[in-house]
This record gives C-alpha cells, structure tokens and sequence, in this order.
C-alpha cells in the first residue's frame, strides 16, 4: 500500500521491474539504478511512465542530469535507523529541483514519517498497520519546526525574524 | 538564561504529546521493543540494569532556581530523591519507570526542559564552558552559539538517524574548559585579523574503542556561515559513515579513514553545492538570540574585601575552600564558585534533591538565580559577590557540599559503572570512593590532579583523559581495572597510555597510591602532573608499579 | 543451571520467569532449569500476545546454595540484590513499587 502526503491510502499503481524482465510498452514501471545506468536508450523511446529505484548509497549527483525523465523515485530505508535516504532526498529536492513523485520504501514506520516528509518524501509504502493505526496523523504530530529542509514549511528563525519586523 | 518563546513552548508541547502516544502504542503492543526503543532514547530514556534510566537535558549545563526545584521534586515524585549529573552537562535519574515518562516530561516542559536527543543517533547536548559570561579569559559569550546549534539540531530530519550519536562543544576561553578536542565536532571561536568573529572548526575527537583527539579542518569559518558548515559535515557523514560496524560508526572512524585531508575536502565541496544563504546566520538574528545572555544587573559598589581576608585568616577550612573552589570574575567584587558533588565516600557526582533544593535557594540570594553544571560532575555558582563566600560555604559545608577539592586528586570523574549501568563491565563508583577516602590526607601535598574512571569501554568516565585514567574491565568474572597515565582534556589535550596489565580491585588504591607518589618525588617545583609526565616520561611509573624489567 | 531474567516493560524493574506466564521480581520464585532444558524455557518465556510483560528476555547462569537461588555473574547479583554502593546500596526498584502502592 502506498500512503501519500494527503493521507491517502491507495494500492500501488506502479510495476516495479526486476532487472531481467522486459519492459513493457505503456504501463508505469520503476526500474534498478544499475538497469537504468546500462540501458538508458531503451528506457526512454516507450509511452509509459518510468520511475527509478536508488539504493540508499547511490549519489543522487549522478541521477541529477536526467531527473526530468523520472515520474516516481523510490528511495530505500533498509532498516529504519539508516538515515542516508534521508539526505538523498533532500538533495534530488533542494539541490537537483526534482519535482516528481519521490517514495520512500524499505522499513518505514509512522514515527519517521514526519522527518521523510519534511526532507521531500511524498510518498511512503507501508504495511496494513497504517490503515488500523491511522499513520496519515503523523504528518501533523509537530507544526513548529527549527530548520530548514526540503519542504516549504517555515522554520522558526524565519518566523522569529518576520515577527521582529 | 534563554527562555522559550511561543514556538519553543509549543515544540516542546507537541514533543510531550507525541512521545506520550509512542508510550501507548507501546504498551498497547502496536509497537515492538525493537521499533520503540530508538524513540524512547530520542527522549532520553535507556533500559539499565535495576529500572529505566532517564537523561535529563541541561542544555550547555545552565540552570536556574526554577529548573533545579522542579529537578528536586522529579527527583522525590518519580525516582529516589537523587540524580546523577554527567560528563555531559546533563542529569540522570536512574529508578525511572516507563509507565511515568509521559508525564516527567511535561513537568520538565512546564520549567522550559526535556529529555529529546539525549540519547540516540542524533545531536546531543551541545555543552560550553561552565564559566561562560564571566570568565575573564572570553573572546564572547559562546552560549548564544550553543543555543543557536541546539534549536538547529533539535528534531533535523535529514539527521535524525546519523551513523551514530553526535557530539559538539564550544568554547571561546583562553582555556578550554568544555574538552573541545574529544568531541565528534568542536568549535573554538575566534577572531579573524578583520576583528570579526567566526569559528575554528575541529572534527572526529570521541573516546571509546578508539580514543582520537578532534582535529582542525576549517582555521575560520565566518560566523554566518556556522550553520551552512555544519549541515555539510554532517552530511558527509551521514552519507558516508560506517553503518556496518557499530564499532566503526563514530565520525571520528570516518575522519581517519579518509584522512584529514580528503575528509575537509568533502566537506568544503559540499559546502559550496550547498544553498549556504538557506541557513545564513544573519548579524540581527544572532543578536536577538544573545539577549538572552546579557550579563545581570551586577552590584559594583565597593565591597568589603578585609571581611573576606579577615575570615581567610581565621577559618583554615574557609581559606581551603577559597583556594581551590573559587575563582576570579569578570566584574571587581564578585567569584565565581564551584560547589564540588566530590564528598569523599559519596558517589561522585550525585546530587540529593534537599541538595537541589538548597542550590536553588543560593542561587537565588546569591547568584541571580543562576546555576550550571561542570563536565567533572560539579556545580558552579557563576556570580557572587565575594562577601557572601564565607556565608555561602557555611551553608554548602552543613549540607555536604562544602568539599574543598576542584581540581584536586579526590575530584575524581566516575561514571556510575556496573553497580548500575547496562553496558559496564565493572563497577566504578566503589573504586572510587576507596581512592578517595585513601588519598584525602594527602590531598594538598599532591596538588592539582585528576583521576577518571569508566566502568567499561564506552568511556563515559573519560578515562582517556585522565591523568591517571582507570578502565573497568572483566577478566573471568573478576573485575581488573586498566590503568592509563598521561591523559588531559584541556587545551593541551591527550589520549592516556596503558602503562602494564591490569591491576585487581584490592589492588587498586595501592597502585593510585604508588604512581603518584613517584610524581610527587619526581616534579620539580610548581610542575603539574602531565609537565613531570611529559619530562620523565612512563618508565619511572612503570617501574614502581610493575618493577624493574 | 539456567533461569530467564528480564526487566518489566512498564516499570523497568528486574524480574524472573517463573513459568505459565508469570514474571516474579523474586530471584527466589524464578524456574532453575538444567542446562539442556534452557533453551526451551527461553523459548516458553518469549511467548504470549504483545507486549509481553518483560523486555530484554535472557538466559543467565544461577545456582541454588542453601535453597537460595543466586546468579553466577556480579551484573547479575546485581541486578538481584540491588546496587553495592551509593544512597541505594541493596535496594531493588520492586521494593520501592511496593512500598509506594
């Protein structure tokens, strides 16, 4: 299931490819990070929509170039306490101005959903938990924030330095 | 002191509220051990050997009145009517049940405290030097830059889940008194030949497994800049720490592994892809930020200095107290007053709430209601006028905490060890308080000393910079202690060398007890510790403790 | 021979499986298993619907002197008999829950 920044809760309408099947002419297909480095041609001459998978150590300096081709990134937490995606994705936000669907996945849980958000995350793939647990409250757990990041929230120096005005 | 405005008290709300769900969801089963666990230490809380343990934040160690009475009664309520106060600056209370943590942290947000990123692999507390605002050896104030880097730090979401815990200190005096070079990253602050004020940054200090000392990767870093440089080291290490060794995972392991110089490198090339202008310090907001810390309203009128002299002469336990406790101040007329948690025979660095209390009192008539905490586990009263020292130590004296010993061989630093902590090896606060009770007779003959003891690997004790550094370690269930000599944290900082095997527990205080008996025998003059270390070097010590070879 | 420890999830205090289900904060009301029946009392003591009452469920070494059950390691004498310094030498946080209730 896919939960995405509104709160919504949707099966996933996107083929995720392994590196040995073909790729179909029209449907929404994500494709590996080694895949999309070999055969960049292929990918690209076909009506439906095409997507990427990173591995968390995959430098999002490399993708930079061709984001405009990507309709859905996916990044990967492999356990929740490995914070690189992270920084991937406020990088392909803030950095490389990637305004495409960007999807966490791998071990994501409800309380890291506020901070995957705020670093550009806005979609998540999650477990039937969500639904019971009604994860989408998390987004709302915090409105005050001390930092900047990848979303457009402001942070309290900027609201500190607008009330002084 | 710097006081929540309507954003922090409601941050800190909304924190109170979260946590107190993840406490449910917990206890209700939603949540695995394995899935909480990372939130509980994100506030602070551990599971230790007896109860849970919660880590209180004292954000660069300062108190008020406040804060310490509602310590005391969190103290009372909630635990056994002590706390802990650590290397860190911060408190522990060690009988903590979960079931009452939702609640212990709204009672710490109603004083403007918490429990967040004490643990964890975040930011922890960013700690300064205890004499900040009044030492006279201060280029500014650096408290107003640990506050800027705590509310930055507080909740990152880029950074949350680092390789491993974060540790940062500042320091802008002459002396180091925060042990800037055994941070993960540190900051000295300094003057550019333009007269304006930025930082030399230092990164990749931590003890553990393998001590380091932190070293220098940016000479100056314009003080508008401090948040911008600090966001792309961090990001270097996020992205390219260890993850894969927990051992390994410290930025300190990163830093040696690249080597200084690739490591600044990365640092510096991400810095300039950055949007360094998106975390800009601007000159006003830091100015804003700084009235907090503005100096109070001091009584300068003469004071009766002869009073003080005349008490000196007539109370030779005063005169000690005066000596080695109390320090000069900026401003004529005042000291600056370190309480020592060091009683021999008492755990070092414990605090009982009636003590709490009795602090929070001095402050109050004495101190502008400030109070902080001292890495060695001390308290420190920054402002009195020096005629109401000898009231002052009369009152401390009857409640304990009148020791005479800052800086002396019984100001021992010790962590609490195996007697409770999860992750020692041996105990540590017994071995201690017999080091203590032994050496206390001999304690003016010695002079300035400083022993610290961990009762395992992790170092909380500092061991590494001791002067004499003791390592609890278990061999076939017997606890030896390692011994390391040489060590120092300040300005001339230096990781310990193990000087032979390790030494049982009976065994101990007589080691202690030989080792510096060959510096007494060997300095010359004035020579402190590590000055007679450093010209003699191991042999004589080894010598004397393990024989000839 | 073997016993299972654990500290209680609500209150952190340091209890013993004492089998069907029950977790004592009695050294004394702990199962002594031999050694090769460990293993299964582990497995027994980690079963039940979450949350299970204790965390941080382990085997440790004990042995019965006298009709006294007391474990082989110091950290767990410890974690038995209390703290062996300090304002709480040989205190026990399932004490002091009773005294307060």
């Amino acid at each position: 299931m896919v939960l995405t920044e509104d709160g919504s809760l949707s099966e996933d309408s996107w083929r995720h490819l392994g590196d040995d099947e073909a790729l179909p002419e029209s449907d929404a297909v994500t494709v590996s990070f080694a895949r999309w480095k070999k055969a960049n041609g292929e990918l690209h001459a076909r009506n439906g929509k095409l997507g990427l998978r990173l591995p968390n150590d995959a430098p999002p300096e490399e993708v930079a170039p061709d984001l405009g081709r990507f309709d859905l990134i996916v990044l990967h937490f492999p356990k929740f306490t490995d914070g690189r995606a992270y920084s991937q994705a406020r990088l392909l936000r803030a950095r490389y101005g990637y305004k495409g669907e960007l999807r966490a996945s791998g071990n994501v849980l409800r309380d890291q959903l506020l901070f995957m958000r705020r670093c550009g995350f806005n979609s998540f793939v999650v477990d039937e938990r969500a639904v019971r647990e009604d994860w989408a409250k998390a987004f709302g757990e915090f409105d005050v924030f001390y930092q900047g990041a990848a979303d457009s929230r402001p942070w309290v120096m900027r609201q500190r330095m607008k009330n002084a005005q | 002191m710097y006081r929540y405005d309507d954003f922090d008290h409601r941050f800190v709300d909304e924190r109170v509220a979260q946590y107190r769900d993840q406490v449910r969801r917990r206890l209700a089963g939603q949540l695995t051990e394995d899935e909480f666990r990372p939130l509980r230490l994100m506030n602070g809380l551990y599971l230790q050997l007896h109860a849970y343990m919660l880590r209180i934040a004292i954000p660069y160690g300062m108190l008020n009145a406040t804060k310490l009475r509602k310590l005391a009664h969190i103290t009372r309520k909630y635990d056994r009517g002590y706390g802990h106060f650590t290397t860190r600056q911060n408190l522990q209370l060690h009988w903590i049940k979960l079931e009452d943590t939702p609640d212990i942290l709204a009672e710490l947000a109603s004083v403007e405290m918490h429990a967040i990123q004490t643990s964890g692999n975040s930011f922890r507390n960013t700690t300064t030097d205890p004499f900040a605002g009044v030492a006279a050896d201060e280029i500014e104030d650096p408290r107003p830059y640990a506050e800027i880097i705590r509310q930055w730090a507080t909740l990152h979401p880029e950074f949350s889940f680092l390789p491993r815990k974060f540790k940062i200190a500042v320091s802008s005096s002459k002396e180091d008194r925060a042990a800037v070079k055994m941070h993960d990253l540190g900051l000295y602050l300094r003057r550019n030949e333009q007269g304006e004020v930025g930082f030399e940054v230092l990164v990749g200090g931590g003890l553990g497994r393998t001590p380091y000392l932190a070293q220098t990767i940016k000479p100056f870093v314009a003080r508008r800049d401090l948040l911008s440089y600090l966001e792309a080291a961090l990001r270097v290490y996020n992205r390219y720490g260890r993850r894969d060794n927990l051992y390994k995972s410290r930025i300190k392991i990163l830093v040696h592994s690249l080597g200084v110089a690739k490591f600044t490198e990365e640092v510096e090339a991400e810095w300039l892809a950055s949007d360094r202008e998106a975390v800009a310090l601007p000159d006003t907001y830091v100015s804003e930020i700084a009235s907090a810390f503005t100096p109070p309203s001091y009584n300068r009128a003469p004071w009766d200095e002869a009073a003080v002299q005349r008490a000196i002469a007539s109370d030779k336990a005063f005169a000690r107290w005066m000596k080695n406790n109390v320090f000069p101040h900026k401003v004529p007329g005042h000291a600056v007053v370190t309480i020592s948690l060091k009683e021999v025979g008492k755990t070092p660095g414990d605090c009982s709430a009636e003590q709490m209390d009795l602090v929070a009192e001095l402050a109050d008539e004495l101190s502008f209601g400030e109070a902080r905490v001292a890495y060695e586990q001390n308290l420190v009263l920054p402002h009195v006028r020096r005629e109401a020292l000898y009231g002052l130590w009369k009152r401390l004296d009857a409640a304990g905490l009148g020791s005479s010993n800052i800086g002396q061989v019984t100001d021992i630093i010790c962590c609490p060890g195996l007697d409770y902590c999860g992750l020692a090896t041996a105990r540590s606060i017994p071995v201690a308080q017999r080091i203590a009770r032994h050496m206390a007779e001999k304690e003016d003959l010695v002079g300035k000393f400083n022993i610290k003891i961990s009762g395992c690997i992790n170092a909380c004790g500092h061991h590494h910079l001791g002067h004499i550094g003791l390592l609890g370690v278990d061999k076939n269930g017997e606890e030896v202690y390692q011994i390391t000599l040489g060590g120092d944290a300040g300005n001339n900082a230096a990781i310990g060398t193990i000087i032979g095997p390790a030494v049982k527990s009976d065994d101990v205080t007589r080691a202690i007890d030989t080792l510096i008996g060959v510096y007494t025998n060997l300095r010359q003059g004035e020579e402190t510790f590590p000055e007679t270390y450093r010209r003699v070097g191991t042999a004589p010590f080894k010598e004397a403790l393990y024989g000839p070879h | 021979m073997q016993l299972v420890t654990g500290n209680r999830l609500r209150d952190g205090a340091v209890v013993y499986f004492a089998g069907a289900g029950r977790w004592s904060p009695e050294i004394g009301a702990a199962l002594l298993v031999e050694n090769d029946k460990a293993e299964a009392l582990l497995a027994e003591a980690q079963q039940g619907p979450a949350p299970l009452p204790a965390v941080g469920i382990e085997l440790i070494e004990a042995t019965r002197e006298a009709g006294h059950i007391r474990p082989v390691s110091l950290r767990e004498r410890i974690r038995a008999f209390g703290p062996t310094t300090g304002p709480m030498a040989h205190h026990r946080a399932s004490e002091t829950a009773r005294a307060r209730s």
